[in-house]
């Protein structure tokens, strides 16, 4: 067990080394650290590329069906927090939709979900990055098409 | 709820946006994409190689703040980061003078550059995909034309001034190709450097790499990118007479006009700085309600050279979508 698991590690540390150059180093170092630390609670299967830090929820703050949620979400700031809220708000199943930045030293963003029941707060988290995607299609065709007609 | 902010004498009122499912029994507000489209809409009122204008109309405040934060700090540009000084004996400190090289906008394409791996050793971090490397090479001798009774510097000495276009572009191995026809050139050739007196002497070589305006100013593909809200000037009761002309020296030239009857109206209320000068004069009291289109956004765009202002736009989009699409595909862990 504890070989594979050490497998596992040195696997990932090396994607972590050759991966995409746009990932900044602190994270990366990051990343490393806490694998190391980590170590047992490590998944068995390995995930090529992919950030399993970046969204965590927080437990203390999720009710047992989903419906309402807290997530903490690494590296990002009011640039996506705030489209974010916005967009997930004018979903009608959302009750409550809210963000906040604990500390302005901590690179963290906490996003609060509260849905009426019908869907959990995870599906109306995905629904926001989708309807935020097509959000930024349109701005980016309309522009496209007022720049051609120059 | 009216999409006007109410701007009064001494408050502004009606600031908060209120179109959300639930919150009033006309329309549901939800998300729609087709209504977005049909909605939203751009306006370029003036646009060219280093800035532009342009309104977004009925798009939500907290995109368009997206979007300025991104032009601003996260759309990625190339800018000197290290400077490596073979001999520097003028007045100005090596470090004084790398910074003021660091915040010399070049003018590269940043999607030639891939990002500089900041972890590899100091050989090998440098490859001619990631660095373009300038040098500066300058000495100060004097002029032995120069007439007896100057007094200028620039005339009696030769290189007594050191321009941000005495930085000279050194392509690396592909670079001869890829970098043919743009070579790489200060946006700006007459920023300066330094100065010299004759016998001193400038020698360095500069690694200029990929870098987001969050980490440093000098990264920033603009020099200013900012929106302000379409001014609105409401006239309740006709203002005609010497009232009018009164009125219309309270707003900046262009925004009031005078009708063939005497009496002001608003010729364009864009113009309007919103000084609220209007409002401390008694006579116009109730005869005037000002205000600004809470979703019509004006944008100004500078660029400091790299790019052209729309192409930092379109990247400020593309970036704020790539967010979304990242966070999308991670993992939802438990703590």
């Amino acid at each position: 067990m504890s070989v594979q698991d050490k497998k596992v590690t040195s696997d990932s540390e090396d994607v972590d080394m050759t991966k995409d150059e746009t990932v900044n180093t602190a994270e990366q170092i990051k990343e490393n650290v806490k694998e190391a630390e980590e170590e047992d609670d490590e998944e068995e299967e390995e995930e090529d590329q992919i950030d399993r830090e970046k969204i965590k929820i927080l437990p203390q703050a999720t009710s047992e069906d989903g419906t309402c949620a807290s997530f903490q979400i690494l590296e990002e700031d009011h640039t996506l927090g705030n489209p974010l809220r916005y967009i997930i708000m004018k979903n009608p199943q959302v009750e409550f939709a809210g963000y906040s930045i604990p500390h302005p030293s901590e690179n963290l963003l906490n996003l609060r979900i509260q849905t009426y029941g019908e869907i959990t707060a995870v599906e109306a988290l995905q629904k926001g990055l989708d309807d935020l995607m097509a959000l930024c299609d349109v701005v980016e065709q309309k522009f496209t098409d007022e720049i051609k007609q120059l | 709820m009216s999409n006007i902010v109410n701007i009064e004498y001494n408050r502004v009122t009606n600031t908060t946006s209120t179109d959300f499912p639930g919150f009033s029994k006309d329309g549901d507000n939800a998300w729609d994409v087709q209504k977005f489209r049909d909605n939203f809409d751009i306006n370029i009122s003036s646009i060219n190689e280093r800035d532009a204008n342009f309104d977004l109309v009925h798009i939500y405040t907290s995109l368009a703040n997206a979007f300025r934060r991104i032009m601003m700090s996260e759309v990625p540009s190339v800018a000197a980061e290290y400077v490596y000084f073979m001999n520097n004996t003028s007045v100005i400190q090596d470090e004084v003078l790398a910074h003021r090289i660091g915040l010399v906008p070049l003018k590269i394409d940043p999607d030639m550059l891939t990002w500089v791996d900041k972890t590899l050793s100091e050989e090998e971090k440098f490859t001619d995909e990631n660095t373009v490397v300038l040098s500066l090479n300058v000495k100060c001798t004097r002029n032995p034309d120069a007439p007896k009774d100057c007094t200028d510097p620039r005339i009696l000495y030769k290189n007594a001034h050191v321009y941000a276009r005495d930085l000279k572009f050194e392509p690396q191995g592909k670079q001869k190709e890829t970098f043919a026809d743009r070579p790489v050139v200060p946006c700006d050739p007459e920023i300066l450097l330094a100065k010299l007196r004759p016998g001193q002497e400038i020698s360095l070589r500069v690694h200029c790499i990929l870098g987001v305006g969050g980490d440093h100013a000098k990264f920033s593909p603009v020099s200013t990118a900012s929106y302000r809200l379409l001014p609105q000037i409401n006239i309740i009761q006709p203002i005609t007479g010497d009232s009018a002309k009164r009125f219309q020296s309270c707003f900046p030239k262009g925004v009031i006009d005078i009708n063939g009857e005497g009496e002001a109206v608003v010729a364009d209320a864009r113009k309007d700085t919103v000084s609220r000068e209007v409002l401390r004069h008694e006579e116009f009291e109730g005869k005037v309600q000002l205000g600004r289109v809470r979703d019509h956004f004006i944008f100004n765009v500078e660029s400091t050279g790299a790019m052209t202002p729309e192409e930092i736009f379109f990247k400020s989009v593309r970036i704020l979508k790539n967010k979304a699409e990242y966070l999308k595909n991670c993992p939802i862990g438990q703590s």
